[in-house]
C-alpha cells in the first residue's frame, strides 16, 4: 500500500495483558517461586553494579515479565553480570540472581 | 427508597437549559462538513417544536481552534466571545445555544474565568467598546444544541416517522454514542451525565426507540485535538484515537456511532476511510464502515426528513445499509444532485471501505 499521507498511525502503548505472552513468566515463577514475594521495593536496582553505568534495573525486568513485556525484558537480561549483590538486600528473600540465571537459560532453550 | 436516593443523586447530574428563544451560534467545522446538520437543528427547532431560534449572520468563529493551538491569545478569544454576546445582546436574546463543543467549551470557561477574576471581564469589556463599540450582557442561560434536542426528545418521539429499529427484525439498533470531550470534561457540572454518566446522547437513543451500548473505550478522545491534527507530524497520533475507539466498538456491532462534537463527526467519518486505506482495515460489516451521524440527522431521520435533503450524502461513511434497516426510503439516483435536480459529480471510490 502506498503511504500517500506523510504519516502512519501511531502504535497504542497501552499493554494488553490479554494478549501478551505470559509463558515466560510462568516459566520463571515455577522454576524461582520467590518472586513471587517482591514488592517492588527497588533495593536491588540500588544496590545493581550493572545499573551504575548501564540503564539495568532489575525491579522493572521483572515487572515486564510478570506484564509479559517480553522482548525489552529480553534486550536487557545480558547486562545482568550475576553478582548476587541484589540478592544480600533483598528484604523478601527473592532469590534474584537464580531469577536472572533462569531467565538467560530459558531464552537459550527458545533460541535452541 | 433505593430509586428515591439514585434520582436524587441524578439531579446533580443535571442543568438548566432555557425553554425557547436561543441565540444560535453556528460552528466552523459543522457548517462546512455536514451544513445540512446544521440546517435540521434550525427546522426541527423552527417549524416541528416551534420555537424561536435566531440564525445571525453577523456571527463569526470564536476562533477556539486557533486558541487550542496557541496561535490566538486569551485576550484576543475574549474579545470575539464578547462580541458574540454583544450581537446576542442586540438582538434581545438571553440564551446563547453554540452548536460546536469547542465554541461551548470556550464560553463556559470564558463565563467561569470572568466569575473567577472580574478584572478579565472588565478589561475584555474595555477592549470591546474599543474595537467596535459594543456593550454586553452575558448569557443567562448557556446550553450546547444538544442539550437543547435532549430536552426536547420525548416531543421529537411523540412527532417520529421512524425508530432506531430494525424494521426487518424489530430489533433495537445498536447505537455508541461519543461526547465531545469539551462538553463536559472540563467542566463535569455543564453536561447533563456530567463526565463519568454520558447521558445527552444516550437519552435521546433510547427516546427514539434504539439502545445504546456502553463500550469500553466510550469516553475515549477521538483523537482531533486540534495540534495533534493540525501538525501533520502528529496525525499518527490522532488517527491512532479513533483506531482504539473503533477496536473497542467493533465486537459490539453498532448499527451507527452519534456524537455531539463537529470536530469527532468528521474524525471518526473520514478516519475510517484513511485508515481503510492505510491498513485495509473496515470496521463495519460486508466491508461496509460504521455509519456516522450526528444527532441533528439522527433527529431528523426519526421525523422522516429525506436523508439527501439533509446531507448525508456528505458523509465518508454510506448510510444505506442504516437507512436499509431503518426502512427509510431513498432515490439512490438522487444522492449526488443538488436541490436544482443537477448533478454534483461523484467522489472518486475508496480502495477497501464500501460505498
Amino acid at each position: 500500500m502506498n503511504n500517500i499521507w506523510g504519516f502512519t498511525i501511531s502504535n497504542a502503548r497501552a499493554i494488553n495483558y490479554d494478549k501478551n505472552d505470559h509463558s515466560f513468566a510462568q516459566y520463571i515463577i515455577e522454576k524461582v517461586p520467590s518472586i513471587q514475594l517482591c514488592i517492588g521495593c527497588g533495593g536491588c536496582t540500588a544496590t545493581c553494579t550493572a545499573g551504575m553505568f548501564t540503564e539495568f534495573n532489575i525491579r522493572k525486568l521483572q515487572m515486564l515479565v510478570k506484564r509479559g513485556e517480553n522482548q525489552e525484558a529480553y534486550d536487557n537480561l545480558h547486562k545482568c553480570m550475576l553478582c548476587g549483590k541484589c540478592l544480600l538486600v533483598c528484604p523478601r528473600g527473592v532469590d534474584t540472581r537464580r531469577m536472572i540465571f533462569n531467565m538467560l537459560k530459558y531464552i537459550d532453550n527458545q533460541k535452541q | 427508597m433505593k430509586l428515591e436516593a439514585k434520582q436524587q443523586i441524578w439531579k446533580d447530574y443535571q442543568k438548566e437549559i432555557a425553554d425557547d428563544r436561543y441565540y444560535y451560534a453556528r460552528s466552523c467545522i459543522r457548517q462546512t462538513f455536514f451544513p445540512g446538520s446544521e440546517w435540521a437543528y434550525l427546522d426541527i427547532l423552527g417549524n416541528k417544536l416551534g420555537k424561536t431560534v435566531f440564525d445571525d449572520p453577523r456571527h463569526t468563529t470564536c476562533t477556539g481552534i486557533g486558541y487550542h493551538s496557541d496561535v490566538v491569545p486569551v485576550e484576543t478569544i475574549m474579545t470575539v466571545v464578547a462580541r458574540h454576546f454583544a450581537l446576542m445582546t442586540e438582538a434581545g436574546f438571553e440564551n446563547i445555544t453554540p452548536s460546536c463543543i469547542t465554541s461551548f467549551g470556550i464560553y463556559t470557561e470564558i463565563l467561569h474565568t470572568w466569575q473567577e477574576h472580574p478584572e478579565t471581564e472588565e478589561q475584555t469589556r474595555e477592549f470591546l467598546w474599543k474595537a467596535t463599540h459594543r456593550e454586553f450582557k452575558k448569557p443567562k442561560n448557556l446550553a450546547h444544541t444538544s442539550d437543547v434536542i435532549y430536552k426536547f426528545r420525548n416531543e421529537i418521539a411523540a412527532l417520529k416517522q421512524h425508530s432506531l429499529t430494525d424494521v426487518h427484525t424489530g430489533r433495537p439498533l445498536r447505537v455508541v454514542d461519543h461526547i465531545g470531550c469539551h462538553y463536559a470534561k472540563m467542566f463535569p457540572s455543564q453536561g447533563i451525565g456530567g463526565a463519568e454518566f454520558p447521558a445527552v446522547l444516550s437519552g435521546m437513543v433510547t427516546a427514539w426507540g434504539g439502545e445504546p451500548v456502553d463500550y469500553p473505550e466510550r469516553r475515549h478522545c477521538c483523537g482531533f485535538g486540534f495540534r495533534n491534527y493540525l501538525v501533520l507530524a502528529n496525525r499518527g497520533y490522532s488517527v491512532a484515537n479513533s483506531k482504539k475507539k473503533f477496536e473497542s466498538m467493533q465486537p459490539y456491532e453498532p448499527d451507527f456511532i452519534i456524537t455531539n462534537c463537529p470536530g469527532c463527526a468528521m474524525f471518526l467519518d473520514k478516519w475510517q476511510y484513511t485508515i481503510s486505506e492505510m491498513e485495509g482495515t473496515t470496521y463495519g460489516k460486508n466491508g461496509y464502515g460504521i455509519p456516522v451521524l450526528t444527532y441533528e440527522e439522527a433527529a431528523a431521520l426519526v421525523l422522516g426528513y429525506d436523508p439527501w435533503e439533509i446531507g448525508l450524502q456528505m458523509h465518508q461513511v454510506s448510510v444505506e445499509p442504516l437507512l436499509e434497516k431503518m426502512g427509510i426510503p431513498y432515490d439512490p439516483d438522487a444522492k449526488y444532485r443538488n436541490l436544482r435536480g443537477e448533478d454534483m459529480g461523484r467522489p472518486a471510490c475508496p480502495t477497501y471501505l464500501k460505498v
